[in-house]
């Protein structure tokens, strides 16, 4: 809507550098140029001298035969698969520790974080010294410091520490049993699946219930019991069709049952140890952004704590905690690349590392490295972004 | 970065210009010869090969190939400057001219001779890959090792030939690969692995920094070939020369019986043409390539000649205590052969 009074007096048809629009974008034109120019010039160079030294150029590498091994493969690997297959074995191990990481450092920081707003004396005061030492040291110290300190003062396999004889723990990490599916195990996934379809609905009838009669219905005990009742009374009836391949030392390690690596579970404790320390502030900034008045008017119609904290505090808190948390997880993500410090299998190890020393293809491999990093951390900013949606203040 | 076409470039390519790799027709031998010193890639630290002494001065018989080639060059062997690399950084380093010289244990292949873009200048060590164990073992051959875990050094032949070993011989195993040969000694001393494999000459002096160097001994199996050398950019072919040439003329020196102590004595009175040859008495050797006519007798007097060299840094006088081996001249039962200089 245009009001009277803006309207200009008529222009008279100056030099064209007086016009700010056109001025504007003959800048952004020279910008682009030279931009362009200059890129133009690195690729060309760079092209020209991979050419003149026969380095050969192109993704074709990614087909030739890999011939090494990788300790962790998530996927059937061997040294005769090819270089394209080490790229997604890397890419998988990031993704491994890279979301264990994410899901215990938001566990870990959000106990901490609440536990330093604690009341009680002692809870409040622990978990500040945990968020200002796992803070304030660097993260490859303190990567290095599990690995090499903690991990490696570990027995060796034959004096292994073992949990019922059936979890051992060497300085090659932690053997455990390995479940294999017997026949008829299939019933039991496809029971959880209709319990976790089941429990939803049940929440969402739960939901509308609360909103037209005012009761409320015990969600999550029920929930949890479908959840977890169910698949475990279908594993029964089936009879029980599943075998515990217990680990054994035979020769120089363990044989049979799952052995994760110690790099992993150094890796592992020292991204979420130090990226908790991160969310525990950003959880306790989130909660004090709630006026204190929310949780006054809580306590005056006698809510209890756990409830408060849970329906009224935590809901509105979440708007200030997710975006901050979006980075928080990106940068676990990212700094999980500090795998190759003490050998755990990550992407930039296996494939920017070994099959780029390998094939000597830095340019195409690093661009995919550096593409792949980009293409998750999007991923997970963009799945925060929906989250954080839902949980705006909704204006009314 | 040398040899640019600078009248393109504005300011943003400076900051740009790291990903640049430098003009291939750059002239190594006038940039090095106008800075007066040339940058050499080593190790990060392995005795023997290239590993800083305890005052920091660099030493070993990848180190002493660098200072050949600056007293071949510049007719002053101090001046190198190191560059320690690990394995996965060398060839890029190399590649983008960071170093001009790649000397660091690095084994001559048909991938990295042909689709890297780098020339191999020759062999200053043959060598064969082995397996070191802990003597409480009880293992005897590399046969018996099925199941074991195995530390590795990253980006290495190694690695490959590891792979390749334990497919053949139907074995399992499991590998752990580290950045660095320290790091995996390391694992092997910590208990992290049962094996510790490399290069039968790096095994020995690995095994000189474990906790327990008695406690240990090397398989009897070389499970490769290994003929480790220097390396230089492709496309350079007088630089190549000059470091194939340096080390030919080490060889050289040694079958002709020139060595640091006699040099002098040899170049005033040449007791044959090869030796006179050699040492720039007769022929313009120095200046085909584009350096001084005296640049074997540098070589040779400040540095010293292949058997000289090879006993201080990994031979007899030195804590690695090898023998010669197949590292001897033809002449005495070895492979080390040189072409001559004439």
């Amino acid at each position: 809507m245009l009001r009277p009074s803006t309207t200009l007096p008529r222009r008279g048809r100056g030099p064209l550098w007086r016009n700010p629009a056109v001025r504007a974008l003959i800048i952004q034109a020279v910008l682009f140029l030279v931009l362009a120019i200059v890129v133009g010039y690195l690729v060309h160079n760079t092209l020209l001298n991979l050419e003149a030294r026969g380095i050969h150029t192109g993704f074709g590498f990614l087909e030739g035969r890999a011939g090494f091994a990788i300790p962790q493969t998530l996927v059937e690997y061997t040294s005769d698969s090819t270089y394209g297959k080490t790229f997604v074995i890397g890419l998988l191990n990031t993704l491994l520790v890279s979301a264990l990481g994410i899901v215990a450092a938001t566990i870990i920081g959000f106990m901490v974080g609440i536990a330093r707003l604690s009341p009680n004396w002692l809870l409040a005061r622990l978990a500040t010294i945990y968020v200002e030492t796992f803070r304030n040291i660097p993260l490859l110290v303190q990567i290095l410091f599990w690995y090499y300190a903690v991990l490696r003062a570990l027995p060796s396999p034959r004096q292994s520490l073992s949990l019922f004889d059936a979890f051992f723990f060497n300085v090659r990490g932690m053997v455990m049993p390995d479940p294999q599916p017997l026949d008829g195990f299939s019933a039991t996934p496809w029971a959880l699946l209709l319990a976790v379809v089941g429990a939803i609905l049940f929440g969402l009838f739960a939901k509308r219930r609360q909103a037209s009669t005012g009761q409320a219905l015990p969600v999550y005990w029920i929930g949890a019991c479908l959840v977890i009742g169910v698949p475990l009374i279908v594993f029964l009836v089936t009879g029980s069709p599943l075998e515990w391949v217990m680990p054994k030392m035979t020769g120089f390690n363990f044989r049979g049952g799952i052995n994760i690596l110690p790099e992993l579970l150094a890796l592992w404790l020292a991204l979420s140890i130090y990226t908790a320390a991160f969310i525990a502030e950003i959880v306790r900034s989130g909660i004090l952004s709630v006026s204190h008045g929310q949780t006054e008017a809580a306590r005056s119609l006698s809510l209890p704590e756990a409830i408060t904290l849970r329906k009224i505090v935590i809901p509105q808190a979440m708007r200030v905690i997710i975006p901050q948390m979006t980075s928080q997880y990106l940068n676990l993500i990212k700094n999980s690349s500090l795998a190759t410090a003490i050998g755990y299998p990550d992407l930039v190890a296996v494939f920017a590392g070994t099959t780029l020393n390998q094939t000597g293809q830095a340019i195409e491999i690093i661009a995919m490295t550096m593409a792949v990093y980009l293409v998750i951390s999007l991923t997970v900013s963009f799945l925060m972004n929906l989250y954080n949606a839902r949980t705006l203040l909704k204006e009314r | 970065m040398r040899h640019k076409n600078k009248s393109l470039i504005v300011l943003p390519a400076a900051m740009l210009a790291a990903a640049a790799v430098t003009h291939v027709q750059a002239a190594t031998l006038d940039d090095v010869k106008s800075s007066g010193e040339f940058t050499c890639g080593v190790s990060t630290g392995l005795t023997g090969f290239s590993s800083p002494d305890e005052n920091g001065k660099w030493t070993g018989i990848d180190v002493e190939v660098c200072r050949a080639v600056a007293a071949a060059v510049l007719g002053d062997p101090e001046k190198v400057v190191f560059s320690p690399l690990t394995a996965k950084e060398r060839f890029t380093a190399l590649q983008s001219g960071e170093v001009d010289v790649l000397s660091r244990n690095t084994t001559w292949t048909a991938t990295r001779d042909n689709s890297l873009g780098l020339n191999f200048a020759g062999v200053n060590f043959y060598d064969g890959q082995g397996f070191l164990v802990r003597k409480d073992l009880g293992v005897k051959s590399a046969t018996e090792l099925g199941g074991a875990s195995v530390c590795v050094q990253s980006g290495t032949t190694t690695e490959l030939n590891l792979a390749d070993y334990f497919k053949s011989h139907d074995m399992q195993f499991q590998q752990v690969a580290f950045d660095t040969s320290d790091q995996s000694a390391q694992g092997f001393d910590s208990g992290r692995c049962d094996v510790l494999t490399s290069d039968s000459s790096q095994l020995a002096a690995l095994r000189l920094q474990l906790a327990d160097p008695k406690g240990v001994e090397i398989l009897p199996e070389r499970i490769s070939k290994e003929p480790l050398g220097p390396v230089v950019r492709q496309g350079d072919d007088q630089w190549f020369n000059i470091v194939k040439w340096t080390l030919f003329a080490m060889l050289d020196a040694e079958e002709l019986g020139v060595t640091s102590d006699n040099v002098d004595e040899m170049r005033d009175n040449p007791p044959n043409p090869d030796v006179a040859r050699l040492l720039g008495k007769d022929g313009a050797f120095g200046e085909q390539m584009g350096i001084s006519n005296d640049w074997a007798y540098n070589v040779v007097k400040m540095v010293g000649n292949y058997g000289e060299v090879f006993e201080r840094t990994v031979g007899m006088d030195s804590p690695m205590e090898l023998e010669r081996g197949i590292n001897a001249l033809w002449t005495e039962g070895g492979i080390q052969y040189a072409p001559p200089v004439r």
